[in-house]
Order: C-alpha cells, then structure tokens, then sequence
C-alpha cells in the first residue's frame, strides 16, 4: 500500500481560472513545489455494518483544493468511507466506526464535534439527483435557512451565487419560483451541487454523481467540478475511470474494503504501484 | 373440454364472482343513501337550515343549531388531535424503530379499535365529571381522542414512502434530524397527510356515542366551550326516538344533512390532495 501521494502532489500553481477540459492538456504537474496541505485524513479507519466490517484499516490523506477520484469494483467500500467523512453512515442504525477522520487536524468523530456544523462544512452529493419537492429558489436557499448563515435580503445574491457557480443559473434564473421536479435529471443534478455550494462548504464529497446522467449532462457536471475546485476540496466517487482520469488529480483504488493505493492519478493510470490496481484499470476483472 | 374453453369458463368465473362481490358491497351503501335522500328531501327547507328548534309540541324550526354544533366539534377536535396526530406520526416514522416506538404503534392501532361509547366514557371521566358540567370541549376531546391515532398512523405510513434520499440530502446541509423530518419530510407528504386528517374529520363527524355524555346536546346554540352544544348526530338520535311526527320527519332530514357533511369531507379529501400533489410536480 504505497501513499505517496502526500510526497508528490503539490498545490495547483496555475491560475484561478477554469482549465480547458478535453484531454486535460495544460494540467500542472510541477513536483517540485511544496506538498499539498491535507484537508481531510483518515487514520487507521475501520467501519463495519453490524457484525460485517466494511473498511479495514483506511489511512488516506485528501489533498487541498484537488479533485481526488475514488475507483473500485461494487461495494469495495469506497462510498462507505466517502460517507465516513461527513459522518452521513451516523444515521444508519447498528454501526460501529474506529479510528480517526481528521478534518484540518480534528478528529470528527472525537467528543464535542457538532455533526450539524461538520456536515455544513463538507457537503455532499448523492448519487441519485435528491432535489426537494421546492421551488428552485427554495431548494438552494435551504442550507442558508437552517444554518442562518445569511440574512434574508442577502438570500437572492447567495442563491444567484450557488446556480452560477453550478452553471444552471442562465437555465433557472427565469424560473426560480417553479418546482425543482420540474427540472430535467441532468439539472436536477447541477441544483443538488448549487444547494451544496451555497453553504460553502470546504470539501465536497460526490459519491458518483453522474451516474444516473446522460454523456451530454455529465460533461456539463464534469467541466464543474473542474471549475470548483479551485475553491473546494472535492472527493468524487465514480465507477467510471475515463471519468476519473479526466476530472482528477489523485485517484484513490479501493478493494474488498482496503484502501490498495493512492497516487496522482496520472501515475495510477500509466504506471500504478500494484499489479491489481493495473489488472483493474485495464478491465482485466470489476 | 379443450383447454381454451376450461380457461375461459375458469376467468368468466372469477370476473363473475369479483363483479358480485363489488355489488355486495355498493349494493347497501346505494340503498342508505336512496332511503335516506327519499325520507329526508322533502324536509328539507331553508328554515331547517336557519331556526333553531321549536319548543316541544309546536311544528316547523330547524337543526341550525346542530349543524353549527358538528362543525364547532369537529374544529374543536382538530384543533386538539391534529398537531398531536402529525407529530405523534413523524415520532414512528422517524425515531419509532426502537421498541417505544412499536408500543406507541401497537396502542394507537388499539385505540384506533376502542368503541367510541368507551372513548365517550374516557373523556367523561376527563373533563366532565371533575367540573360536574358537560361541555363542548368534552366532546371535542372524545371526537379528538378518535381522530389522534387515525392521523398518526396515516402521516407514519405517508412519511414512510417519502424517499429517504431527501431525509439524507437535507441532514448533508446540516438539519437536525428534526429539522429534516419538519422542512422536507413532511412537505414532501402533506397531500397525503392532509388526504388522512380529512378522512378522520369524516370519520369522527357522524359520531354520536362518543358525545351522548360529553357535549351531550342544548335546544340552542351557545359557543361556549364549557357548555353543552347540540350536534347534529345526537340531535338526530334524539328526535327519532321521540314520539312526535314532525320530529321524525326532521331527524331524517337531518340524517341527509350530516351525509351531506361526510360526502363533502371526502370530496374535499381529494381535491386537496389532487392540488398539492399538482403543486409538487410543475
């Protein structure tokens, strides 16, 4: 299990602008700038379904401001450990979790950690589009609501805000008092990141959240997490690996629960560390 | 008999057997309302809508007053039994996993079978005898004490179907669990939850045992809670076992009345829930 990734991903040293995306050329890869700081790392996380454990022993450190990809075959535990790192697997009933998930140094799972503020502070996207049965303006302005993070005559600026930076706002803008299920699957999607951008959060996990979306409305989800992370830490869980060679920095393969080997993502795709990790990349099995 | 024609025989069998069953059931519920349209249009008449009844022995008046005493019951028992009905509802479906909750569940279904004269005596006890009075808001209580379990298990069971992924997106904005059930889950069910409060007001409105020692019934109407008010069930109980004709007369009008009521509560029922679920989807 090589996690040298610590060693050899630096901050992004380009501009604050949104990088072209096809094909990624341009990316930076200069080793030879500082190590990244760590937002979120996990230590020695074990987690298990009741008698059935689920992760063994995950130790990864997520990079600042990058895009790390999480690949593995079915219920290798990747979406399990995203879930571990907003604490979002609290709700489910009879689990048990050990070891530690540090966020900016603190263990979330340590005593006096508010579960409400460390979910404001890493958001999440779900899998299958969940937007509220609300207004689009509604569905946006709710992490606003409930965290009173701003008042109500700034809501419509922070609102605007979220749907630019998920790129639906020329879509939405004339319809923000209509029914979110009114919005095709692919903008559904962009709305669940806009309500989760809203509350800026510092990381944003995705635990695969284009599939369910058509090649046309991934690519647009796709060049916006290019674009966002810039200014979030992004955790994306994805079972497509064009998907994850494309939008990532690092890329993290799990396997049977174990974290296998976490690296650029450039180096798991050209030259990974372990036979399995090639054997999976090539569709060799998964 | 080839096979074609032993299947046919078998279906036209069993269409047969479902059609006769359909009838069984509407066949009487036609028959109820048929007689009672029958006996009770004629008396029918704006002065049985507006007079309050005529002293003993005199013709004419009307139930005014006890049509204005259901509908003061029936508010006076949502007001009481509906948020506690919602909340209790949101309790089970939200926390009710745990063994507490199958008791809360496992009592409100047997309070849900409770005859309601029993029901009637429980709210007696409560607030009848202590201040030696019956009242309106006793029997709001009694109708109240019916209606709780059957909007509790119906908001659990609506609750239930809403998708838990958006209970999961809200608590990943940061709600409370409170918060979450409050903000998303039960607007995401309130056309059926509203669909289950009405049912309940159609249940509770034509019960008369429930308030035969609560609100007991009053010749006039006052909209005092603490005293008795009429209502049009024990009214119509009360003059159809009185010997006079015009009584009778008036008790099947009122009869038509309070069906009126219940047809209306049922049709309300779907509107509502037709236009919330419209509002939910554009």
């Amino acid at each position: 299990m090589s996690d040298t990734l610590e060693a050899s991903v630096e901050a992004p040293a380009e501009p604050r602008t949104a990088p072209p995306i096809p094909g990624r050329e341009g990316r930076p890869e200069a080793p030879s700038s500082p190590p990244a700081r760590s937002r979120m790392e996990s230590r020695k996380l074990n987690f298990s379904y009741g008698a059935k454990q689920a992760l063994w022993d995950i130790s990864l450190k997520i990079p600042e401001k990058t895009v790390t990809a999480f690949i593995g075959p079915s219920g290798c535990g990747k979406s399990t450990y995203l879930r571990c790192l907003n604490r979002m697997n609290d709700i489910i009933p009879d689990t048990r979790v050990e070891g530690e998930v540090l966020l900016d140094g603190r263990d979330i799972y340590g005593p006096g950690m508010d579960v409400v503020d460390l979910r404001r502070r890493v958001g999440m996207v779900f899998q299958k589009s969940n937007p509220f049965p609300k207004s689009i303006f509604d569905n946006v302005a709710y992490g606003l609501r409930i965290n009173g993070l701003c008042s109500r005559a700034e809501m419509p600026e922070r609102v605007e805000k979220a749907l630019r930076r998920s790129a639906l706002w020329e879509e939405a803008k004339d319809r923000l008092d209509t029914s979110a299920m009114g919005l095709s699957g692919g903008q559904q999607q962009r709305l669940c990141i806009a309500r989760a951008l809203a509350v800026e959060p510092e990381v944003l996990l995705m635990d695969e959240p284009c599939s369910a979306l058509d090649p046309i409305a991934t690519a647009k989800v796709e060049e916006l997490i290019h674009e966002l992370r810039v200014d979030f830490t992004i955790v994306i869980v994805t079972h497509n690996m064009q998907q994850a060679a494309r939008v990532s920095e690092s890329t993290a393969f799990f396997m049977l629960g174990r974290l296998v080997e976490h690296d650029r993502t450039e180096k798991i795709f050209t030259n990974p560390g372990q036979k399995i990790t090639e054997d999976y990349i090539t569709g060799r099995f998964g | 008999m080839n096979l074609t024609a032993r299947r046919k025989a078998l279906s036209g069998l069993v269409v047969f057997l479902c059609g006769s069953a359909v009838a069984v059931a509407l066949v009487p519920l036609f028959f109820v309302f048929a007689y009672v349209l029958q006996k009770g249009f004629s008396s029918l008449s704006w002065d049985f809508f507006t007079k309050m009844p005529k002293p003993v022995g005199e013709t004419g008046g009307g139930m005014a007053n006890a049509m204005l005493g259901t509908l003061y019951l029936i508010a006076i028992a949502s007001v009481l039994a509906v948020p506690v009905g919602v909340i209790a509802g949101v309790y089970l479906s939200e926390y009710g996993k745990k063994p507490f909750g199958s008791l809360v569940r496992f009592t409100a279904d047997v309070l849900n079978g409770v005859p309601s004269i029993v029901i009637g005596i429980f709210a007696y006890g409560l607030a009848v005898l202590p201040v030696k009075h019956f009242s309106a808001l006793a029997g709001g209580l009694a109708l109240g004490f019916m209606m709780v379990p059957i909007i509790t298990r119906t908001t659990e069971e609506l609750l239930n179907l809403v998708p838990g992924s958006l209970r999961e997106g809200s608590l990943a904005l940061g709600a409370t669990r409170a918060r979450a059930a409050f903000s998303v889950m039960v607007p995401a069910a309130l056309p059926g939850i509203m669909t289950g409060i009405l049912v309940a007001l159609a249940r509770i409105a034509g019960e008369t045992a429930p308030l035969l020692f609560t609100a007991f019934n009053n010749r006039y109407f006052s909209a005092r809670l603490d005293q008795p008010i009429s209502s049009l069930p024990v009214q119509i109980y009360t003059y159809a076992v009185a010997p006079y004709e015009d009584w009778h007369r008036q008790a099947w009008a009122g009869a038509l009345v309070l069906v009126g009521f219940v047809f209306v509560f049922s049709v309300l029922a779907r509107v509502v829930t037709r236009r919330l679920e419209r509002m939910h989807r554009t």
